[in-house]
C-alpha cells in the first residue's frame, strides 16, 4: 500500500518468519510483521494501548490471516474485554462461537491462596494448551502476566517458571504478545524483558504542552532490520494505526500532466497551462489577500474535473467555508454532496504536530484524494515548536508528492514581515509560489498577485492585480503608470482618462465626417439647382422658337389670305421677304 | 477422574475431641495435580495425613489430574500446580505447594488460628 523504504536486507528478512498482525503500519515498520513463532514483549505505561494492541493482533489474525488466536488475560474477565473493545467494532463474541478465537480469564487473589511448599504453574500451562488446541491457535496474548507477582509470592518459582512458559511458547511455534507494564527506569517493572528478548515493542503516551502525542517504537528486534524511530500512532474507530512517517527521499516519480489553478488568467501566467500535477504549491501573502478564494477556485476546478479533494481547514468550519466561498461565486457545497470534497476542520491546537501528521495520512489513504488544500499550513506552529512544524511539512510534502497528490498550501505572512518568507520556512521545498500582497496607493489597498517561483515553467513576472468579484477571482490587465503598476482608483482613473481621450478622437472623427457629408450634400443640392437653372432657359428658348416659327407661319397665311385677297399672282407672293416682318 | 474416598472408622475419643468444634461440618477438598510428579504424590501423601489427623471422618478428597481433564483448571482458577481447594466449608480457600509445611497448611485451611 505504501511505499515506504527502509533499507532492509532481503535475505536476512527471509530467513527470520514473520506473522502480519494486519495493523496499518506497523507491518511496514517491522518490515513484515512479528517474529512469527516467537513471543513478543509489548510494554508502556497505564492506558497507552498495549491491551487493545495485543487484541487487534489477534482479531485481525483471524479476520485477515487465518491464524485463531488464544487471549489470556489477567486484569479484566472476558466479558469485560468484549466490551471494551467493542466500540472498536471488534465483536469477541462471535469469533468465539466461530471457534476462532478463546479468552480465558485467569484470576490471582492473594488473600485466597496460601502457599506452602513447592509447586510450579503447571496449571498455567496446561489451562494456555488446552485454549490452544481448542481451536488450533496460532497466535497468544498474555496480557499481563505479571499480575501474577502479586498474587503469587515465591518469586524465585515464578521467574523460574515464565522462564519456562516463555520457551514453552517458542517449542509450540505460536507467535505470542506478552504485555508489561512500564517500570521505574525498566521496560516492565517485574524485568519481562529478560525472558522475552526477541522483540520488544514500547507503546508511549505523553503529553507536552497539554497536548497528548501516542507514539511507538521498536526497541528491539532480534535478527532483522526495522525501523528505529518513534512513529506516532492512533487508536480510533478502526483501531490501532501506525504511521511510518518519516523522511521519503527525492525519488518521487515526477507528472508533466498540467491541471488548472481555477482561474483562466492565472493559468496564462504559469506557462499558460496551470500548475503541473504533484507539484506542492504554495500560497502566501498577509490577512485578508484572497488566499482561501484562490484555494476555494482551485478545489472547484479540481471537482468539476471528477477529481477528489480534501480539504484541511485550520482555521473555518466546513459551513462557514462553503457560505464563504459561496458569496465569491464559488460553490463548494455541491463538491461536497458529489462526494468529491472532504473539508475537514479541526483546530491545529487539537493535536500535536505528529498526531496532525498521522491523521493526515490517514485520511489521505482512506479518502485517496488527487488534490489536498491546507489552509493554512502555518496554523500548525501552533501545535509545536517552529523546527517540528517545519519538518513535519518537509515530511507531509514528501508523502504527498510520494503519492503523486497536488498540494496547495496557504500561508499567513504577518504584517510588518517580509513577505518573501514563511512562518515555517518551506519556501524552498515549493515548487510554485504564488505572492499575494496588498498594494497601498493614493490612500487604498489592492491586491495584487504574482508569481514568485515556479519551476519547470515559463512564469510571467508580472505584478497583476486582482479582484474578488461575485463571479469569483478576476486577474485584471496591468496598468503601468510613471510611479509603477497602478492599482484601484488610480487604474480606474487611468482608464477613464483613456477612455474619455478615446471618445474625444472617435467624436472628432465623426464631426469631420458629418462637415464632409453635409459639404457633399451641399454640392450637390447646388448643382440640382444649376441643373433646374438650365433646363427652364432651356425650354424657354425652345418655346420662343416655337412661337416665333408659329407667327411666321400665321404670317405666311396672313399674307397668302391678303394676296388671296388682292388676287396677286403666285410668284409675286412668294417674293415677299418673311423676314422683314418678323422684326418686331 | 481419579477419586480417592477415604472413610476412617471414627473412635470415641475422637468424636469426643471434636465435639466442641463444628463436627458435622462436612469437609470437601479438591487437590489438583498434573500428572503423578513426585511432588503431586508427595501432595496427596501430606493431605492424607494433614486430614485423618484433623478431619478424621469427615472430609471427602477428589484428586483432579488436569494432564487427564485440562478443562477443569478454569473453574477454580487453577494455575500453581499443586493446588489443594476447600470447596466447603466456605468460603473457598486455596492452598498451593505440596503442603509440606504443616503448620502453614493448617492456617491456609483455616483449622488453625494463623497470622495471615
Amino acid at each position: 500500500m505504501s511505499t515506504i523504504t527502509v533499507e532492509l536486507d532481503s535475505t536476512a528478512d527471509r530467513a527470520l518468519p514473520k506473522a502480519p498482525t494486519g495493523i496499518p503500519g506497523l507491518d511496514e515498520i517491522t518490515n513484515g510483521g512479528l517474529p512469527r513463532g516467537r513471543p513478543t514483549l509489548v510494554c508502556g505505561s497505564a492506558g497507552c494501548g498495549k491491551t487493545l494492541f495485543a487484541i487487534e493482533f489477534l482479531v485481525r489474525g483471524v479476520t485477515q490471516y487465518r491464524e485463531p488466536g488464544v487471549f489470556m488475560a489477567f486484569e479484566e474477565t472476558g466479558e469485560e474485554l468484549t466490551q471494551n473493545v467493542r466500540s472498536l467494532g471488534f465483536d469477541l463474541t462471535k469469533l468465539v462461537k466461530q471457534k476462532k478465537l478463546a479468552l480465558d480469564f485467569v484470576r490471582v487473589e492473594r488473600n485466597e491462596i496460601e502457599e506452602t511448599g513447592e509447586y510450579d504453574l503447571e496449571g498455567l500451562f496446561i489451562r494456555l494448551n488446552a485454549a490452544i488446541e481448542s481451536i488450533g491457535a496460532k497466535r497468544v496474548v498474555l496480557d499481563t502476566i505479571e499480575a501474577l507477582f502479586s498474587g503469587l509470592q515465591n518469586e524465585g518459582i515464578l521467574r523460574a517458571e515464565l522462564r519456562r512458559l516463555f520457551r514453552w511458547l517458542k517449542d509450540k511455534g505460536v507467535t505470542a504478545i506478552i504485555t508489561g507494564e512500564r517500570g521505574d527506569g525498566t521496560l516492565t517493572r517485574r524485568g519481562l524483558e529478560e525472558y522475552v528478548s526477541d522483540c520488544v515493542i514500547l507503546l508511549d503516551h505523553r503529553v507536552t504542552d497539554q497536548v497528548s502525542t501516542r507514539r511507538m517504537r521498536i526497541v528491539k528486534y532480534r535478527g532483522t532490520t526495522h525501523g528505529t524511530n518513534e512513529y506516532p500512532f492512533l487508536i480510533d474507530e478502526d483501531g490501532f494505526s501506525v504511521l511510518p512517517i518519516t523522511s521519503l527521499g527525492l525519488q518521487h516519480k515526477v507528472s508533466n500532466e498540467r491541471i488548472s489553478s481555477g482561474v483562466q488568467r492565472l493559468d496564462a501566467m504559469l506557462g499558460g497551462e496551470g500548475f503541473y500535477r504533484g507539484s506542492t504549491v504554495l500560497i502566501s501573502g498577509t490577512a485578508g489577500t484572497g488566499k482561501s478564494s484562490m484555494a476555494a477556485h482551485f478545489v472547484s476546478a479540481a471537482c468539476e474535473r471528477g477529481e477528489r479533494c480534501l480539504y484541511l481547514a485550520f482555521e473555518e468550519s466546513p459551513g462557514q467555508i462553503i457560505r464563504n466561498m459561496r458569496s465569491i461565486g464559488v460553490d463548494l457545497g455541491k463538491c461536497v454532496k458529489k462526494g468529491l470534497l472532504n473539508i475537514h476542520s479541526t483546530r491545529a491546537t487539537f493535536y500535536g504536530l505528529e498526531m496532525h501528521l498521522a491523521l493526515i495520512h490517514k485520511m489521505v489513504q482512506e479518502f485517496k484524494p488527487k488534490v489536498i488544500v491546507i489552509d493554512p499550513i502555518g496554523a500548525l506552529m501552533a501545535s509545536g515548536t517552529r523546527r517540528d512544524a517545519n519538518l513535519m511539512i518537509v515530511r507531509l510534502v514528501d508523502f504527498l508528492k510520494a503519492r503523486g497528490i497536488t498540494a496547495l498550501l496557504t500561508n499567513l505572512t504577518s504584517g510588518g514581515e517580509a513577505l518573501e518568507r514563511t512562518d515555517v520556512d518551506i519556501s524552498s521545498i515549493v515548487d510554485t509560489w504564488l505572492l499575494l500582497r496588498d498594494i497601498e496607493l493614493s490612500g487604498e489597498r489592492n491586491r495584487a498577485l504574482y508569481v514568485l517561483k515556479s519551476r519547470g515553467m515559463q512564469h510571467s513576472n508580472q505584478l497583476r492585480e486582482f479582484l474578488l468579484t461575485n463571479r469569483g477571482v478576476e486577474l485584471l490587465d496591468t496598468y503601468v503608470g510613471p510611479e509603477g503598476v497602478l492599482t484601484g482608483s488610480s487604474r480606474l482613473s487611468l482608464e477613464a482618462r483613456e477612455r474619455a481621450a478615446v471618445l474625444a478622437a472617435r467624436q472628432d472623427a465623426k464631426r469631420k465626417e458629418r462637415d464632409r457629408e453635409r459639404k457633399r450634400a451641399a454640392l450637390e443640392a447646388k448643382i440640382v439647382a444649376l441643373r433646374k437653372e438650365f433646363e427652364i432657359e432651356d425650354a424657354e428658348t425652345a418655346l420662343l422658337a416655337t412661337q416665333e416659327e408659329d407667327r411666321e407661319d400665321q404670317l405666311a397665311e396672313d399674307r397668302h389670305a391678303m394676296s388671296l385677297s388682292r388676287q396677286a399672282d403666285q410668284d409675286n407672293g412668294n417674293a415677299i421677304p418673311r423676314r422683314k416682318t418678323n422684326s418686331k | 477422574m481419579k477419586k480417592v474416598q477415604t472413610k476412617a472408622p471414627l473412635s470415641l475419643e475422637e468424636i469426643a475431641q471434636n465435639a466442641s468444634e463444628d463436627d458435622h461440618q462436612k469437609w470437601d477438598l479438591r487437590l489438583y495435580v498434573a500428572g503423578q510428579t513426585p511432588r503431586s504424590l508427595a501432595a496427596f501423601a501430606n493431605l492424607k495425613r494433614l486430614c485423618e489427623e484433623h478431619l478424621a471422618g469427615r472430609y471427602n478428597i477428589e484428586v483432579i489430574d488436569l494432564m487427564k481433564h485440562p478443562q477443569l483448571a478454569a473453574g477454580d482458577q487453577i494455575l500453581a500446580i499443586p493446588t489443594l481447594v476447600r470447596k466447603l466449608p466456605q468460603p473457598i480457600r486455596k492452598i498451593v505447594g505440596d503442603l509440606r509445611d504443616t503448620e502453614r497448611a493448617l492456617v491456609g485451611l483455616q483449622l488453625r488460628p494463623g497470622k495471615n
